[in-house]
C-alpha cells in the first residue's frame, strides 16, 4: 500500500467517502466487529470529553485547553493499533489516544487544571508527558527507537506533531535521525490546516508533508485522517514495517481541527463558515457512524444514548477532579533532582518558616 | 593509592578511561555525536572505544546538535544512559532547547517517574588559538537552568572521577571540559575505578589571608602565581570548585569566614555569572567576616577575540597576582 499510494504519487489514501460509504474493498484493513464497534465508542467518549472540557473552560473551572474536534479518526485508529508496549510520544492534541494508552480522563483533566501529577499517567506504561514546545519531542521518539531498537525489542514508537511542527528543525531533525538509524518511529502529523491562526499554505510550499519523507530516504503516505479505516490501515501497514525493523513511517493525516486551536483562541478571525462547512462534511465520527449502521453493527440513535452515559460519567470524573487540593510546596521541589542540591532543600526549608510565621500572625 | 596500577594521564586519557570503565561495566551506556565514532572525536577522547565496543554503543551520529541531546532524552526514557559530545562549547546552542525544555524537566514534568541519566560533554574555553565560536566559557548559562547539573574538572584525575560519577548519577550533567588543558597536564591517575562526588568543592592548597576560586583550565594559572604570592607573604586558600552547580556553598563560606577575602578567577564573562553567585554566597554566608571587598577576576563582557586579540581577554598569572594581592592590601 507504501508503494501504490507512495508520497510523488499525490494520492490521498482513502477508503470511506464522506458519507461513509466504501469506496474501494480493496484496503480494507481487517478488523473484529466488537473491536470496530468499541474504538467508535471510544472516539464518542474521547469527542463527548473534548466537548465538556471546553465547556468547563467556558465555565472557568478548567485553564486553557487545546480541543481534539474533528480529530478523533487519528487518535481512534491509533488506539486501536497501538500495542501495550509500543510507545506514545504525544505533542498535545491526542486525547482519543492517550487515554487508549493508560491516561485517565481525571489525570488529563488534573493537568489542564493545573497539577504536574495530571501529566504522569501512573496507569500507562511507554507514555511520555504531553509536550507543549512543538516538535522537540519527535528526536524523543528517535532516541526511544533506538533503544529499542539496541535492545531488540518488539516495540514501536508512535509520535505526534501537527503541520505547524513540521517547520521546526527538530521535526527535520528527528525524522533525519531515526532514517538514518533506521528505528522503528511512525511520525504521525496531524495536519489540520492550521497552526494556530496559519494556514498550511504559508507553512510550507511543499506540497504536502508526506512528500518529504522521499528526501529522508523513508516511505511516506497521504491519508484521509477523518477516514477511520484509511488512518486504521496506514497505521497497521506501518506498525509491521517497523516491527520488520525497516525503520520509520511519516504519515501525513489530513483532517480540519473543528475547534479552536486552544480555548484563548478565536478561529472566526482566520476562517471562513464556507469552509468550516465544507469540512463539516467530512467529519470523522459521523462517516464512521454511517459505515456501521450501513452494516448493521449500530442503532441510528446509539450515538445520543452513548452520549447521554458519557456525559454523567464525564461529569462525575470532572468533579472528582475538582476535588484536588492544591498542590504541595513540596511538590514543587521534591521531583527536580534524582539527587536534590542542599541550595533546593535550603530554599523549601526558608520558604516554609516564612509559612510558619505567617500562618502565627 | 599505594598498590594501585597507576599510569601517567592526560585529561584526554583521563576521559577516555572513564568511559572505558563505564562501558565495560554497563550495558546500558551508549556514547555518541559527531565524528565520536570513527574517528574518536576532533580532540580524540573517544579514540579506540568504537573498536572495543562496537558501532551501536560508540557511534557518529548526524550533524544536528538539538537531535544529539534530544535523541539522547528518548533513550534515556527507554532505559539506556547515554554519554553525548557536543563537538565544542560555541555549538550547544541549537541543542539549548532541548536541554532546558526537556532534559531539565522530564523529571519533574513525569513526577519523578523519568530520570534522566544523560552526561553532555562539552569541550569548553579558550587559550588553544581557535577559530570564532571555539573559545567560550558559558557555563552560566546552564547553571541557571533548574534541573541540570554542571561539573567541570580541572585535572586528570578529577575529569576520570567526575565524569564516572556524573555517568551514574540520575541527573542530566553537563561535563564541560577545559579543552585548553586535554593535554596540558599530565599525571598519574589509578587505572582502577574510582569516582569524586558532585557538588563538593576541594581545597588545593589552604591558607589563611584570602580564599581564591577557580575552576576549569583557570586552576593552574591561579597555581602559577602562587609562588611568587608567597614570596610576597600571601597565604592563598585556593578552592577548585568543581561543580558550578550545585555550589558547595558550604566549603567556600567556611574559607571566607576564615580569611575574610575572596577573589574569583575564570574565564567566563564577568557580568551576570558564576562568579556573582560565587560573591552572593559571600555576603550571604559570611557577610560580617570580610575584610575586603570581594573580587572577580574574569572575562571581559566582550566576544572572546580571534588569537590574534586572545591574549587580551586570557587571565595571566599576573593578573592573577594583581588582583590577589591588591584585595589582600585592600
Amino acid at each position: 500500500m507504501f508503494k501504490e499510494f507512495e508520497a510523488t504519487k499525490k494520492k490521498v489514501f482513502r477508503i470511506l467517502d464522506d458519507n461513509g460509504g466504501v469506496i474501494s474493498n480493496k484496503h480494507m484493513p481487517v478488523i473484529e466487529d466488537q473491536q470496530l464497534i468499541d474504538a467508535y465508542h471510544n472516539m464518542v467518549f474521547a469527542r463527548t470529553a473534548d466537548h465538556m472540557t471546553v465547556s468547563y473552560q467556558r465555565q472557568g473551572r478548567i485553564f486553557t485547553y487545546p480541543p481534539n474536534y474533528g480529530q478523533e479518526a487519528i487518535h481512534g485508529a491509533t488506539a486501536s493499533v497501538m500495542r501495550p508496549n509500543d510507545w506514545l510520544v504525544p505533542a498535545f492534541r491526542e486525547m482519543g489516544a492517550w487515554l487508549a494508552k493508560g491516561a485517565s480522563l481525571k489525570d488529563i483533566f488534573l493537568y489542564f487544571m493545573g497539577y504536574e501529577v495530571g501529566n504522569t499517567w501512573p496507569a500507562a506504561n511507554h507514555f511520555l508527558p504531553i509536550s507543549v514546545p512543538i516538535a522537540s519531542q519527535l528526536p524523543h521518539a528517535a532516541g526511544i527507537g533506538y533503544a529499542i531498537k539496541y535492545k531488540k525489542l518488539d516495540e514501536v514508537v508512535f509520535a505526534f506533531v501537527g503541520d505547524g511542527g513540521t517547520s521546526e528543525g527538530d521535526f527535520h531533525e528527528a525524522l533525519n535521525f531515526a532514517a538514518v538509524w533506521k528505528v522503528p518511529v511512525i511520525f504521525i502529523v496531524q495536519n489540520n490546516q492550521f497552526a494556530i491562526s496559519v494556514p498550511f499554505r504559508m507553512q510550507t510550499a511543499s506540497d504536502g508533508i508526506a512528500i518529504k519523507s522521499v528526501a529522508y530516504g523513508m516511505p511516506g503516505i497521504q491519508v484521509d485522517g477523518n477516514d477511520f479505516f484509511a488512518m486504521l490501515k496506514t497505521l497497521q501497514e506501518a506498525s509491521a514495517y517497523c516491527r520488520e525493523g525497516k525503520g520509520p513511517v511519516l504519515i501525513e493525516a489530513i483532517t480540519y481541527r473543528k475547534g479552536a486551536h486552544t480555548t484563548s483562541d478565536d478561529p472566526t478571525k482566520y476562517r471562513t463558515k464556507e469552509e468550516e462547512e465544507s469540512w463539516e462534511k467530512k467529519d470523522p465520527l459521523r462517516r464512521l457512524k454511517n459505515y456501521l449502521v450501513s452494516k448493521g453493527l449500530l442503532e441510528e440513535t446509539e450515538d445520543r444514548r452513548l452520549e447521554e452515559q458519557y456525559r454523567q460519567e464525564i461529569d462525575r470524573i470532572f468533579t472528582e477532579a475538582e476535588n484536588q487540593p492544591a498542590s504541595s510546596l513540596e511538590d514543587v521541589f521534591k521531583y527536580m533532582y534524582a539527587d536534590m542540591p542542599d541550595d533546593l532543600r535550603k530554599q523549601q526549608v526558608e520558604h516554609e518558616n516564612f509559612l510558619q510565621w505567617k500562618e502565627s500572625l | 593509592m599505594e598498590g594501585v596500577p597507576m599510569k601517567i594521564m592526560n585529561m584526554v586519557n583521563a576521559v577516555n578511561n572513564a568511559l572505558d570503565i563505564k562501558l565495560a561495566e554497563d550495558p546500558d551506556i551508549v556514547v555518541y555525536g559527531e565524528d565520536v565514532g570513527v574517528e574518536g572525536g576532533v580532540f580524540r577522547v573517544t579514540e579506540g572505544l568504537q573498536l572495543k565496543y562496537g558501532a551501536d554503543r560508540v557511534f557518529d551520529s548526524p550533524l544536528a546538535e538539538s537531535a544529539i541531546v534530544g535523541t539522547a532524552i528518548g533513550m534515556a526514557a527507554a532505559g539506556l544512559r547515554p554519554v553525548v559530545e557536543m563537538q565544542f562549547c560555541g555549538f550547544v546552542y541549537p541543542a539549548f532547547n532541548q536541554i532546558i525544555s526537556h532534559l531539565a524537566r522530564m523529571r519533574n514534568r513525569s513526577r519523578g517517574r523519568i530520570s534522566m541519566p544523560v552526561v553532555v560533554r562539552i569541550p569548553y574555553g579558550g587559550g588553544i588559538n581557535a577559530l570564532e565560536h571555539h573559545s567560550e566559557s558559558m557555563e552560566a548559562l546552564y547553571a541557571q537552568i533548574p534541573g541540570i547539573k554542571v561539573v567541570i574538572p580541572s585535572t586528570p584525575a578529577d575529569a576520570k572521577g567526575l565524569l564516572i560519577s556524573a555517568i551514574e548519577s540520575d541527573d542530566p550533567i553537563l561535563f564541560m571540559e577545559p579543552k585548553r588543558i586535554y593535554r596540558a597536564i599530565k599525571q598519574e591517575v589509578s587505572e582502577e575505578k574510582f569516582s569524586i562526588p558532585i557538588g563538593k568543592a576541594k581545597i588545593i592548597t589552604p591558607g589563611t589571608d584570602v580564599t581564591v576560586v577557580a575552576y576549569g583550565a583557570m586552576v593552574r594559572e591561579v597555581q602559577k602565581a602562587l609562588p611568587k604570592l608567597k614570596e610576597a607573604g600571601i597565604s592563598v586558600e585556593l578552592i577548585d570548585l568543581r561543580t558550578i552547580y550545585p555550589m558547595d556553598k558550604e566549603t567556600l563560606a567556611q574559607s571566607i569566614r576564615k580569611t575574610g577575602r575572596i577573589v574569583f578567577v575564570a574565564e567566563e564573562p564577568t557580568s551576570f555569572g558564576v562568579g556573582a553567585e560565587i560573591i552572593a554566597v559571600a555576603n550571604e554566608e559570611a557577610f560580617l567576616y570580610l575584610q575586603a571587598p570581594p573580587k572577580r577576576v574574569s572575562g571581559f563582557d566582550t566576544i572572546v577575540p580571534l588569537p590574534k586579540g586572545e591574549h587580551h581577554y586570557i587571565i595571566s598569572p599576573e593578573k592573577i597576582f594583581y588582583e590577589i594581592q591588591k584585595t589582600v592590601k585592600f
